[in-house]
């Protein structure tokens, strides 16, 4: 009797086996849309009620959702889709993730095997379409090799420098009576696959020694801090060296934006401060940014007196742009522990006088611009106002998921993060449509805290099908949507670029905002000027189950500023229409 | 400058595509390109010959190691190497150009594969400029048709790329 107990094997279908897998890895949500090529899976989803899925109207919100819950918490976010257009639309989502490195398993369908290569009734050559956009990529072959290989995807997605994993399969490999042994492995080893675990203590020590040394130092904070949790020992190190730190679009909330040490963002849309610190700076320790072109400006007059320190998980982004002075190649938590333990060692201290040298200049450039926009403009409502209307009225603590575009600048520089993946963009692609999408993955989760879309009328009728999603599954996410009636960066580099011509920028026949809220069972408010603001924000905030649409008219003509002179150094920028560095 | 770059991959299918795609997605030159399983069954060794400064190639290294069926690789031209490639060439040999040609091929070091009255198919193997040299002491006016299999290159002395 005990022997046969022993022998017990599941048998499973390839369809059981996906589920089976995703509920060994411990999955909780499943974001996607049926469809002909994953019908067998669907119905093993249904048979069982551990893993939950979540149906969007569209696949590209699915990776959306799928990108912010990973952005929020960390772990990888799951995505089904079916072959063809169910697989194509999701590569938007899939490049949007994989721009940022964020960890996501999406699991298409395709055709039968035999069929693959025929041009079949939806049939895409999936894996070849995304092979620019992932991580990497798996073709299942052989049904028995099905949890092998999704524990290796999510192995792949989560570990090193994360990113979008896709595995497709074809129909076949999943039908319903072809059973196989089901065995989930406790872990995978890939021969061609060891990411870093440790920085290399030598060029740490060596780092340690410049930074010790340095006069006019900036911690420059990336989306590797956020993305490998280690904004807590980030701060510390940052503290206890009393260096400034200027955080990127992706590292915001790696630092806490309320402390004196904080400078703001870097690059296109930086700070003034922050620009001005990095193009003085004698040391740029950078964790976990990649110095992509919104950050440097042009590479060639990129800081010319700073010696680099660059702490990245991928070796790849090391040098790329920048030459760096000392690699380190390892995830930012490790890196910045081993140099705190090495400070706490040290019989030497950072530079105190030529610190409070720099501190004092950087002072002083804190005063030139300070963040100051202006508010006169014929009643009419500021962009930025709105940011910081709506920052007051959630304590800053909101996890705010923002489309791109001005809102996005402007989110950015007036939501001050304190803490870190709270801010949830797309940094890289610039997807318009990802915020609304991502606040619902993120409200999901997160279903007591407040969750903020910051979004354009552009950006938001890019996804607004989800609408729909949120009616269904109950996901009441504030929506602030800064109404100019333009694509306001468009028309903005219309205005500095080609004379105001307003090619495309305006958005004609924009939706009855508050109609179509309420034909998916929702709530809206239109803000027209400052005094109903803080008061409609009020109300909103306070339908805690209602999501509302807020349809904020704001001024068209205003620019986001600092912006830095195309083709120039970080330190030369517009500060406003008329001032320039 | 020229590097040769030697890759060990996994022997799977979609891994040269991988390899391929990277040199066009990021905008990276590819001169010659071979690739074959090797004695190890799992493994194909892929031989790329590229150009570009430094960064570049430093770029290219990082960016095919980052590939996850990228096993292992070298840039030959790091240090000291052979390299060879093979072409087989088709020529014109009639009349009184036949001797002439075939003493040529004989110069080279180059084998007659295939023999009709008016065509020579000729083996040669060596490094890139003994090929072109060839072509070029034969006469383009006389080369029929010419396949070349790319560059191959090992690495001299103890140091081996394996796993």
């Amino acid at each position: 009797m005990l022997l046969a107990e022993e022998y017990i094997v599941e048998m499973l279908s390839g369809a059981e086996m996906v589920i089976r897998s995703l509920q060994d890895e411990g999955v909780e949500y499943i974001y996607g849309y049926p469809g002909g090529s994953v019908l067998h899976i669907y119905d093993a989803l249904f048979q069982q009620d551990k893993v939950k899925h979540v149906l969007v109207r569209h696949e590209q919100a699915a990776t959306h959702m799928a990108d912010a819950y990973a952005r929020a918490s960390g772990k990888p976010g799951v995505v089904f889709v079916t072959s063809g257009p169910g697989a194509t639309n999701a590569v938007t989502g899939i490049a949007t993730a994989y721009m940022d490195s964020i960890p996501m398993v999406v699991i298409s369908g395709q055709v039968m095997s035999h069929l693959i290569g025929e041009d079949a009734f939806q049939e895409t050559d999936i894996l070849g379409v995304s092979r620019p956009v992932v991580k990497h990529n798996f073709a299942i072959k052989d049904a028995k090799d099905i949890p092998e290989t999704i524990k290796k995807a999510f192995y792949v997605a989560s570990t090193g420098r994360p990113g979008p994993v896709v595995v497709d399969i074809p129909k076949d490999m999943t039908a319903p009576t072809d059973k196989f042994e089901y065995n989930y492995p406790a872990q995978v080893e890939m021969r061609s696959y060891n990411p870093a675990t440790r920085g290399h203590s030598g060029q740490i020590k060596k780092a340690m020694d410049m930074m010790v040394a340095a006069k006019r130092p900036v911690i420059l904070v990336g989306g590797g801090t956020i993305g490998g949790r280690a904004s807590e020992v980030v701060t510390e190190l940052a503290q206890k060296m009393n260096f400034p730190v200027s955080t990127t679009l992706m590292g915001l909330g790696g630092y806490p934006a309320s402390d004196r040490q904080w400078l703001g963002m870097p690059g296109m849309h930086g700070s003034y401060e922050a620009n001005m610190a990095l193009h003085h700076a004698d040391l740029i320790l950078s964790l976990g940014a990649r110095f992509d072109d919104r950050v440097t400006n042009a590479t060639e007059k990129f800081c010319p007196t700073a010696r680099v320190i660059h702490v990245d998980i991928d070796p790849s982004s090391i040098s790329k742009t920048i030459a760096a002075d000392v690699p380190i190649v390892g995830p930012t938590k490790s890196v910045a522990t081993e140099m705190l333990s090495l400070l706490a060692k040290s019989k030497t201290s950072p530079d105190k006088s030529a610190l409070a040298d720099w501190w004092g200049q950087i002072d002083q450039w804190r005063q030139r611009h300070g963040g100051r926009y202006d508010t006169h403009a014929d009643g009419l409502l500021k962009p930025q106002q709105v940011i910081e209307a709506v920052h007051k009225v959630t304590n800053g603590d909101a996890y705010v998921c923002s489309d791109v575009g001005q809102h996005q600048m402007f989110a950015a520089q007036y939501y001050k993060f304190d803490k870190p993946n709270r801010w949830i963009n797309s940094g890289g692609l610039g997807t318009m449509g990802f915020g609304f999408p991502a606040a619902m993955g993120v409200k999901l989760h997160y279903p007591d805290a407040e969750v903020v879309c910051v979004t354009g009328e552009g950006s938001f009728q890019m996804n607004l099908q989800e609408l729909s999603t949120c009616s269904q599954y109950g996901l009441p996410v504030k929506i602030i949507c800064l109404n100019n009636g333009s694509l306001g960066m468009v028309r903005q580099w219309q205005d500095m670029n080609y004379e105001s011509r307003h090619s495309q920028s305006y958005m004609e026949s924009l939706p009855d905002f508050e109609k179509l809220a309420a034909a998916y069972g929702h709530e809206a408010i239109t803000v027209a000027n400052e005094a109903e603001l803080m008061p409609a924000l009020e109300k909103a905030f306070a339908m805690k189950d209602k999501l509302v649409f807020m349809n904020i008219l704001v001024d068209a003509n205003e620019h986001v500023y600092p912006m830095q002179v195309p083709k120039a150094s970080m330190r030369d920028m517009w500060l406003s229409k008329s001032e320039r560095t | 400058m020229r590097h040769i770059i030697a890759v060990l991959m996994e022997n799977e299918a979609g891994a040269l595509s991988r390899v391929v795609g990277l040199f066009s997605q990021r905008n990276f030159n590819i001169e010659t390109l071979n690739v074959a399983p090797t004695e190890d069954p799992t493994l194909s060794r892929l031989t790329v010959t590229t150009t570009g400064n430094d960064r570049v190639i430093e770029q290219i290294t990082k960016q095919l190691n980052k590939l996850i069926e990228v096993v292992k690789l070298v840039d030959l031209t790091d240090g000291d190497h052979i390299e060879r490639e093979m072409m087989l060439i088709k020529l014109k040999a009639a009349g009184q150009h036949r001797d002439e040609i075939k003493r040529t091929v004989d110069i080279f070091r180059g084998q007659i594969v295939d023999v009709t009255s008016s065509v020579y198919t000729v083996q040669l193997t060596g490094d890139q400029p003994k090929l072109d040299a060839f072509i070029n002491a034969i006469g383009e006016s006389y080369v029929l048709e010419t396949v070349r299999s790319g560059v191959s290159g090992i690495a001299r002395g103890e140091k081996v790329l394996s796993i």
